[in-house]
């Protein structure tokens, strides 16, 4: 029997539109992806030219102009570097820890709206897809201090897992007023009931749970004065002191694109994602011309420049003193901020 | 009575056994802390010393007194001039010298630029340990203008060598002068500003309040000196208390703490910074004038200058041969090492003054007298120079040869020592830095004794650690402000 007779038109339209989607998905991917580490390695100049000039130095200035090409330089130093594993180490574990914590913390880019209509998978659970995502983060971080077989990694495994997944809960609960407010979980939902709220931006509403959210990000991606997990004078590197090479470059590559997410989730989620609230528009009209994606991105690097700001200036906490201010302070707080604005919101029901 | 049951275990669990070091950032330099932990909390604490030993004392056995001053800059290689000057005192002593007024003065200058260079590495590193990056490049930026201003003085930054025994190596320039005036009115801004960042910092509040907490008492069994003392409340300074070069002629404070914990000790060592510039405005204003090498010929290097003495200052004469006097038997010209002498046999030489390099080499050579010297240096026509009587510069040549061959003995074997012992010790910023010598009566000593205060400190780790968490191990190995290089010797 001839297969063309099977398949009516119907179907093949079908085809084609299926492969149009899967086109222009791939497409999205490869955007997201080529811009996403292009951001990571200059994420990283950023930072050292950020707190060399804090720290009344230059930073990089020698390959290139400016230094420049300085990431290049350092990506190709390290595919070079020799690929270094331990010995006893659990080899296959060992492998695969860094793919595991470099893929999810990827996949979450995946979901992040970085303007209307431009967003990979445009799902309804959003908020808690990057959550469980970080969870299976936590697991690259664990297996790898764990199959590392030394100590220094071993504890550094052990302090990350703690600490992100008791922050997670902290960070978790700031959120819910988010969700409470935009009545979804739907990340470019929730930027568009922002952009339609009186405020412009949540973060002004949920201030408190901006607060929380913020000091939860910091802790989430270890970075100080919460970098406890790879705390350079206790641990010497923690949880990735035993890799090298390539693999090093994984946990490197993952950690700066957690950054990149914690940042695109508060622009997300308190900043207004690709909008302006409606006052500046009105103010100055013409900022209405200049495409979402921008406001977007410079409040991602604003956050990444607080990020930064906070590296250069304060000590690192004690890991004791660490978790009780996740548990004591942050959680409590952000509990009390969900009842206070769901009361508000009854309040405002009933009155208006 | 009633027996206590011990609780069935269910599994064995042991403590977690971790190296610390002796490769490790924040065990300032090689020092291997073996760490038995309880999840964080440490159970015992056993520091082990001695992977940078050099055996310094052994060493200064086999060397004289004047051989073993730089081996003293290896030790706390950190504030080298300290330890120079330590060293010094105790030679001095042992001597039964002392050093001019004015090189008294100049010592307590770089001694307590010393100990601001030492408390800024101290800060810098203590910080960084305990995550304020910035503090650390901070602190180097000021310990940079000291080590520049080091090197001023004597050309070098950290291994100085610039006192010697019986003063120093020489004297301070007047650029040297005003670049530590400028240093001097900006760097308490500067004490400012590191103070902002960390001072009333919550964290670092948090890090080092109550932590490795040491009473009075106490610390005085373990030894402990210095700032480490201090911070639990015990005003022992030797510069207050047995005061050497200028320190009785300068007022200052000694700052204590009262607590005894790693924020007081923090808080001494920044108010002991500010106590460093007031002394050094003292000293200036009081520098007086004079020499900055005792005179004692015995003990003390001659001056450079006069190591040679010649009347004539070398570049002022010039030399020919005189027509009458030569036999033309061409040992000067033989001997000439410029080739400048020209002539036959059995006929009179020439000097050509464009190669000669009035090295007086013909001058001692020639049998005949016939060599003649000229004042007035080569630049003179042949006819204008004034004929001059060989004999006294010939005696001056003979003394300059004595004077040098005595000078190389002295050099080689060092001055002979009195017989006696002596313990002389000096603040330096780490604590009391001891030196005790056993002289023989030969030219070196019998035995060297360092008493290093990082070593003794060092040995109080487990008990500030204990029952702490490890990133406390961190800040209390900074608080003791240990040099491994010192620890070790």
């Amino acid at each position: 029997m001839n297969m063309a007779n099977v398949i009516s038109p119907s179907t093949v339209d079908a085809l084609i539109k299926f492969g149009i989607d899967v086109a222009i998905i791939l497409l999205k991917i490869v955007i997201v992806l080529a811009i996403g580490l292009l951001h990571v390695a200059y994420a990283t100049y950023f930072e050292r030219k950020v707190i060399g000039h804090m720290q009344v130095r230059l930073g990089p200035m020698r390959v290139g102009p400016h230094g420049l090409l300085q990431p290049f330089a350092d990506g190709i130093k390290l595919f070079f570097k020799e690929d270094i594993i331990p010995a006893q180490a659990d080899k296959v574990v060992f492998y695969i820890a860094p793919i595991i914590f470099m893929a999810a913390a990827m996949v979450n880019l995946s979901v992040i709206p970085f303007d209307a209509n431009f967003v990979i998978a445009d799902i309804n659970v959003g908020l808690l897809f990057i959550f469980a995502m970080a969870g299976i983060g936590v697991y690259g971080i664990f297996i790898s201090g764990w199959a590392s077989n030394s100590k220094y990694a071993f504890m550094g495994g052990l302090r990350s897992s703690a600490q992100v997944i008791s922050y997670e809960i902290a960070m978790g609960l700031s959120l819910v007023g988010v969700m409470m407010m935009a009545g979804s979980l739907n990340l470019s939902d929730i930027i568009r009931a922002q952009g339609e709220s009186i405020f412009g931006m949540y973060a002004i509403p949920q201030f408190i749970g901006f607060i929380v959210f913020v000091i939860a990000a910091v802790a989430e991606t270890n970075r100080t004065p919460f970098d406890l997990p790879e705390a350079e004078s206790e641990l010497v590197a923690g949880y990735f002191t035993e890799y090298s090479s390539f693999r090093f470059a994984l946990f490197f590559l993952g950690e700066y694109i957690a950054m990149i997410l914690m940042a695109s989730l508060c622009t997300i989620c308190f900043l207004g994602g690709w909008t302006l609230p409606w006052y500046v528009l009105k103010i100055f009209p013409f900022l209405s011309y200049v495409p979402g994606v921008v406001w977007f991105v410079l409040k991602v690097y604003a956050f990444f420049f607080f990020y930064y700001w906070i590296r250069a200036t304060v000590p690192r906490y004690r890991y004791d003193q660490f978790m009780a201010i996740g548990w004591k302070i942050l959680i409590p707080v952000a509990i009390g901020n969900i009842l206070l604005t769901g009361l508000v919101k009854i309040i405002l029901k009933e009155v208006l | 009575m009633i027996k206590m049951q011990e609780p069935e275990k269910i599994f064995e669990t042991r403590e977690l056994n971790v190296n610390m070091g002796p490769q490790h950032p924040a065990t300032h330099g090689v020092l291997r802390v073996v760490l038995d932990l309880d999840g964080e909390t440490i159970v015992r604490l056993t520091p082990y010393v001695g992977y940078l030993h050099r055996g310094i004392e052994k060493l200064g056995e086999n060397l004289s007194y004047f051989q073993a001053l730089p081996l003293t800059d290896r030790m706390d290689y950190v504030s080298a001039m300290s330890n120079n000057i330590g060293y010094c005192v105790a030679v001095e002593k042992l001597y039964g010298i002392e050093a001019p007024p004015r090189a008294k003065f100049i010592r307590t200058i770089v001694g307590e630029l010393s100990r601001i260079s030492n408390h800024l590495l101290w800060l810098a590193t203590h910080a960084l340990d305990i995550g304020a990056m910035t503090v650390f490049l901070y602190c180097f930026r000021e310990r940079e203008w000291i080590l520049e201003l080091f090197e001023m003085i004597c050309g070098a930054r950290l291994t100085v060598t610039y006192p010697r025994v019986g003063g120093v190596r020489n004297d301070i320039s007047q650029e040297f002068i005003d670049h530590l005036v400028k240093f001097l009115a900006e760097f308490p801004s500067r004490i400012l500003e590191y103070e902002t960042l960390i001072d009333q910092n919550r964290i670092w509040l948090k890090r080092t309040v109550g932590i490795g907490v040491i009473s009075a008492e106490e610390a005085i069994n373990w030894g402990m000196t210095g700032p480490t003392l201090r911070g639990s409340g015990i005003p022992y300074d030797i510069r207050k208390f047995m005061p050497y070069d200028a320190y009785d002629q300068v007022e200052f404070e000694v700052p204590i703490g009262t607590a005894g914990d790693t924020y007081d000790r923090y808080r001494c060592r920044m108010l002991e910074l500010r106590q460093s510039v007031k002394i050094i405005r003292q000293c200036l204003e009081k520098l007086p004038a004079g020499p900055v090498m005792a005179d004692a010929p015995k003990f003390v290097l001659p001056p450079k200058d006069k190591m040679l003495i010649i009347t004539h200052p070398v570049n002022e004469i010039a030399y020919f041969i005189d027509e009458k006097a030569c036999k033309g038997c061409g040992m000067c010209l033989r001997a000439c090492p410029a080739k400048a002498i020209t002539g036959e046999k059995k006929k009179p030489h020439k000097i050509d003054q464009s190669l000669c390099l009035q090295c007086a080499t013909c001058f001692v050579t020639c049998k005949f007298k016939a060599l003649k010297i000229i004042p007035g240096g080569k630049g003179q026509p042949e006819e204008k120079l004034v004929e001059l009587s060989a004999q006294p510069v010939a005696d001056e040549f003979k003394k300059a040869q004595e004077a040098l061959v005595a000078h190389f003995d002295f050099i080689k074997k060092g001055p002979k020592v009195p017989e006696g012992e002596v313990y002389v010790a000096t603040e330096v910023p780490k604590g009391e830095l001891g030196f005790y010598f056993v002289s023989d009566g030969t030219h070196k000593p019998y035995r060297m004794r360092v008493r290093s205060p990082s070593f003794i400190h060092a040995g109080c780790l487990e008990r500030l650690c204990k029952g702490h968490l490890v990133a406390d191990v961190i800040a209390n190995i900074g608080t003791i402000d240990i040099v491994l290089g010192e620890c070790d010797r």
